[in-house]
């Protein structure tokens, strides 16, 4: 294969890290939801820990934007 | 992209300091309208009336919010740090939030520049707070700080794994503060710009195309600029809300 193709391609594929990162993300606040309705009393109390679960898996998304952005204009 | 160049301003292009060039650049510009913008916020807050008006009422909702995240991540002890991590929010919030403003004076090449779009920043402000990390911990606890790498209750046989592995994600935690601010900005200013080339380039194919995909873009875009105001403030949160975490590592050690 070319090597510009490749980048590109592989660019491309990096992208499914930030599908991924989505699904992570959801799953987060998702369950995050599901257990504040279940018990409204606590929930404001855990809104740090949310946020650092939400934090620790947008960055693996993040990182795969970086590795596409590396592949399209550094490497 | 246009968007994200650094350009030197009022003919500062040659302004050199020991071989470095120091030009006043548009970059330097929006951090300084945040700051003053943020110092402006502040002052109007610092009335100290019985019944706060609703300016100080405002501020006294920020600074109570860093007070009361502080006073729950470290303790009484995280009352100290209220300054750097309130400056560091609103620094951050403010910046993120001016730099969505559309300025109607784009077509004379003012537009409203996002300095936490670049690493160099961003990555500034992670060194700052791992500085002070590392001064309190040593500062606090000399080298005993080192025991953060080894959690309680590790066996014997697993602690050189374990400092390894727990030393490299402290030495990660810069790299990682800094970059997720830096991407989550420029990746939303991306997407905002590649919609509005939708927009624009199918306009100008003709009116079909301009009401068959333009105007859904249009309507996307400005979800996705509501969408951005959201992130701004959430990336600003997690700033400095893993801030006050690290702190609180080299405050408490576990």
């Amino acid at each position: 294969m070319d090597p510009e193709a490749a980048k590109l391609v592989g660019a491309g594929l990096a992208a499914i890290g930030a599908g991924m990162a989505a699904i992570g993300v959801g799953n987060v606040f998702g369950s995050f939801l599901e257990s504040a309705l279940r018990n409204p009393g606590a929930a404001d109390g855990q809104q740090g820990r949310l946020f650092i679960g939400f934090a620790a898996a947008e960055l693996l998304g993040l990182l795969a934007f970086v590795v596409a952005m590396i592949l399209i204009f550094v490497a | 992209m246009h968007q994200f160049m650094i350009e030197p301003m009022f003919g500062s292009a040659n302004w050199e300091l020991a071989g470095f060039n120091i030009a006043f650049t548009n970059s330097a510009l929006w951090m300084l309208i945040a700051a003053v913008a943020l110092w402006a916020f502040v002052l109007g807050g610092l009335k100290r009336e019985l019944v706060p008006g609703r300016w100080q009422m405002a501020v006294e909702v920020f600074t109570g919010f860093i007070d009361d995240m502080l006073e729950a991540n470290i303790g009484k002890a995280g009352k100290k740090y209220v300054p750097y991590i309130f400056s560091l929010f609103m620094f951050i919030l403010f910046a993120n939030l001016l730099g969505l403003i559309p300025l109607p004076l784009a077509m004379a090449g003012l537009h409203a520049f996002t300095f936490t779009s670049h690493f160099t920043i961003t990555g500034v402000l992670a060194i700052m707070t791992f500085a002070i990390v590392l001064i309190i911990g040593f500062a606090k606890h000399g080298l005993h700080f080192f025991s953060l790498f080894v959690p309680h209750g590790t066996p014997v046989p697993m602690i050189p794994l374990i400092f390894v592995i727990e030393l490299i994600s402290f030495l990660f935690r810069p790299f990682s503060l800094g970059l997720r601010l830096f991407v989550a900005m420029m990746a939303g200013h991306v997407l905002l710009e590649v919609l509005a080339s939708f927009v624009i380039d199918s306009s100008n194919a003709g009116a079909v195309w301009g009401l068959a995909i333009g105007a859904p873009a249009f309507v996307l875009m400005l979800a996705i600029c509501a969408l951005e105001i959201l992130v701004a403030g959430i990336q600003a949160y997690v700033f400095a809300l893993l801030t006050s975490l690290y702190i609180n590592d080299a405050e408490n050690l576990h």
